[in-house]
């Protein structure tokens, strides 16, 4: 550091050659295989001439549907990379024993921890419910679009900015390794001078700032924009689960991005909010986070159950069972998820007074979510059952989550979490209701929509081998486990000294194997999908017999999704169509209002991550010019009048004469 | 740039959502009555704090408050233009539930941190 001239510094900020890992061969190895595949991508790109495509059809698309898409592969591809770290957790824990150091010296374990949680849950799971909620919930009640179409596509753009932060960190100085939420002091300039804590705070800064704004759009959409007649209580469980997980959303990330920026002055400016000095408290850090934190865990599982409760209906040919007590569990899941925080942090001396206060709200979450289940099992009972993808994920799930549930009551009591807090049992838990609950609930919805944002299923055998690769390996993982925890491992340990507690980490390991074939198979289901689209082909857009409204338009639907706004008259809208005979109009289309493509999205999230980075790597001068970029594309874009168009009647015609003589075929 | 129909246009009313079902809209009568009473609410808590008014700085500080909470809703009333009716309901219902989250979230903190430092920090109250 003291050889780089002063020029140096005021160009570069505190970036050196040094901050380049390239004495780490695991992430060199990493990075030749990244930038080959990129190159290649690049190359096939440029060479089938996609780039106009890309710019024009995706990456300035304010269509929900294609943004829905977008958020899914973002998804995927951050699950690939918080995978690769899960697995080189697993093998490192099932080596290092005994005088045994593994492969991973303890700074890289540390990132890979760390790194493993925060994208798992913000550029994982965030993506995908966000994905799934995007696609579906105009569909579902009769919108042509979002709200505010623009803003949905500079929240996405923020999100893929907060991700590239975060995967730049690998190959670009390193990442914190303060673990997922970054407790201080650790996680304060003193304990932790090095870039990582500041890529952590800026990439999550940069995609809260999207998923606010997302939710914000959602609720908009969902209270505003509703086919006439589809009052509350005849919303899709899915909208209205929606709409709580946006609530929380809107009224809890505002808590996580103070929470952070109150760390960030702390580390840029000396403040003192959460050191140990000076009157700071960083137990208040552990108070804020987790007031932000549990709601979060919400704001993952509720859309998901909305995702099961139409799976369920469809796939059993019934009504849900308990709709209005579905919907009231969901409210009641939604305060109560505001009471519970203090759960995270029993240990930390509250008393006991706190505790039991805390304890109990737990435990009383567990009714409506119980509630929840008891529906789904009797929607089940007496229904006709068609076992395709999504109902076995159902069934998982309903199997898993309730196990992980009552492990999550054993933990709410905290005499209890005063033996189990910090240990492998709690990794075990969350893994159980994550996986269990979210993950499976993810694949479930996938495989339940793909043919309406495609136009063809999803091939069955490569679903089911992906299905059984990820439900065996899920308990072969993460029961062993539940047993290390109540053995009194605790997380985090890149070594050990108990060869006994072997065994058990080598049996976890081969189950992350096993869950790393289900996503393959995933992937190459994916593929044999794209490539068997002639025999998959569904024609009628309704290939399941479903029951609400996404169903009774085209797969793919058309960019304006209704070219008759439908008119609501029971839950369950489609089914009820269906049921009295609707027929589609056939005549009499006119031209639709639709917002236009803008590019600002990019432009915008683009110099707000450049901004980001500068701020990690104390470059100033490009901070303050990205920033007043910043400022200068959103002025700019609010003197762009140019931002909608209309859908001739011609082409609505075509479209819709196009699907008559489909629906003819079929 | 409404990007669809909105349930106020499939309704037929017309497009700026000058109706029944939207914000309400002040008036300069409105405005200036919002404009006082924000002045008076501010001139109060400083004439507190600067001629020493209570003689304790700890009732000082809960008086400045609840001068700030009702300023808030002054705020709310006459320049956001709220009340139990605009957008259906909806715009009270938000507030009703924003109020109820931050009073979870302070409360809470308040009464978490109280204890944590009670138990936890013992020493702190001696020095």
């Amino acid at each position: 550091m003291t050889s780089y001239p002063d020029w140096w510094k005021l160009l570069f900020g505190r970036f050196t050659l040094e901050a380049i890992p390239y004495h780490e061969p695991i992430l060199i190895g990493t990075f030749a295989a990244v930038a080959l595949g990129g190159l290649v991508l690049v190359a096939l790109i440029t060479r089938f001439k996609l780039w106009g495509y890309l710019w024009h059809e995706w990456f300035t698309s304010v269509d929900h549907k294609k943004i829905g898409v977008m958020y899914m592969i973002l998804g995927v591809v951050m699950l690939l990379r918080g995978f690769a770290d899960a697995l080189m957790m697993r093998g490192q824990q099932a080596i290092a024993f005994a005088g045994n150091e593994g492969y991973l010296p303890p700074h890289h374990y540390d990132q890979i921890f760390t790194a493993h949680g925060v994208i798992m849950i913000f550029f994982v799971a965030m993506p995908f419910v966000t994905g799934l909620m995007n696609y579906v919930v105009p569909l579902q009640i009769g919108a042509r679009d979002v709200a505010f179409p623009f803003l949905n596509n500079f929240s996405f753009w923020m999100t893929v900015g907060g991700a590239v932060l975060i995967m730049a960190s690998l190959f670009i100085g390193e990442f914190a390794k303060v673990g997922w939420l970054a407790y201080p002091p650790l996680s304060g300039a003193a304990y932790s001078p090095g870039v990582g804590m500041d890529y952590y705070l800026w990439g999550l800064q940069i995609a809260g700032i999207g998923t606010t704004l997302s939710g914000v759009n959602l609720i908009a959409t969902i209270v505003k924009m509703r086919a006439p007649g589809m009052d509350m209580m005849k919303m899709p469980v899915f909208t209205w689960t929606s709409l709580c997980t946006n609530v929380l959303i809107v009224a809890t990330f505002p808590i996580l991005a103070a929470t952070l920026a109150l760390l960030t002055l702390d580390r840029y400016v000396g403040t003192n909010f959460f050191t140990n000095d000076l009157g700071g408290n960083p137990m208040m850090y552990v108070n804020l986070i987790w007031i932000w934190g549990h709601p979060e865990v919400y704001i993952l599982i509720l859309p998901i159950f909305g995702v099961y409760s139409e799976v369920a209906s469809t796939f059993c040919g019934k009504r849900l069972f308990g709709y209005t007590s579905m919907v009231y569990a969901t409210v009641v899941i939604t305060i109560l998820s505001y009471l519970v925080w203090l759960h995270h942090f029993f240990t930390m001396g509250s008393g006991a007074s706190v505790n039991s206060f805390f304890g109990i709200t737990t435990m009383i979450i567990s009714i409506p979510t119980g509630a929840k289940i008891f529906n789904w099992l009797f929607t089940m009972y007496r229904g006709r059952i068609r076992f395709e993808l999504p109902m076995m994920w159902l069934l998982a799930f309903m199997i898993t989550f309730v196990i992980g549930g009552m492990t999550g009551v054993m933990l709410a009591v905290p005499p209890a979490d005063f033996v189990l807090h910090n240990s492998l049992f709690l990794i075990a838990h969350f893994h159980n209701v994550i996986i269990g609950g979210v993950v499976f609930g993810v694949f479930a919805g996938i495989a339940y929509w793909f043919p309406k944002a495609f136009g063809f299923k999803l091939d069955r055998f490569w679903g089911l081998l992906s299905f059984w690769f990820w439900v065996i390996g899920f308990y072969v993982a993460f029961m062993p486990l539940y047993i290390l925890g109540l053995m009194g491992v605790t997380r985090r340990l890149s070594r050990f000294e108990d060869p006994s507690l072997q065994i058990w980490f080598v049996i976890a390991a081969a189950g992350a194997l096993l869950i790393a074939l289900g996503i393959l198979c995933f992937l190459i289901q994916i593929g044999v999908s794209i490539l068997r689209r002639e025999q998959l082909r569904d024609t009628t857009g309704d290939p399941w017999d479903g029951r609400t409204l996404e169903w009774s338009t085209s797969s793919p639907p058309p960019a304006y999704n209704f070219a008759f706004t439908p008119i609501v008259h029971d839950l369950d809208a489609w089914a009820d169509m269906k049921k009295r005979g609707y027929s589609r109009p056939l005549a009499g289309f006119r031209p639709i209002h639709m917002p236009r493509n803008t590019g600002a999205g990019v432009i915008i999230a683009g110099l707000a991550t450049i901004c980001g980075f500068a701020l990690i790597w104390y470059i100033w001068w490009l901070a303050a010019l990205s920033f007043v970029g910043v400022l200068a594309a959103v002025i700019i874009h609010t003197f762009n009048y140019d931002r909608d168009f209309n859908i001739p009647a011609d082409e609505v015609v075509q479209a819709e004469d196009a699907r008559t003589q489909l629906l003819g075929r079929a | 740039m409404s990007a669809s129909q909105t349930p106020a246009e499939a309704h037929g009313h017309d497009h700026d959502g000058h109706d029944s079902h939207g914000a309400a809209h002040g008036s300069l009568r409105g405005y200036i009555t919002g404009f006082l009473l924000s002045v008076v609410l501010t001139a109060i808590p400083f004439w507190l704090v600067m001629n020493d008014v209570l003689g304790n700085s700890t009732l000082t500080a809960i008086v400045i408050m609840l001068f700030a909470a009702v300023q808030i809703i002054v705020h709310m009333v006459y320049f956001l233009h709220m009340n139990g009716r605009s957008e259906g309901g909806w715009i009270m219902l938000a507030l009703i539930f924003t109020i109820i989250v931050v009073a979870i979230a302070l409360a809470g903190s308040l009464w978490v941190m109280f204890h944590l430092n009670t138990n936890m920090m013992p020493d702190m109250h001696r020095m």
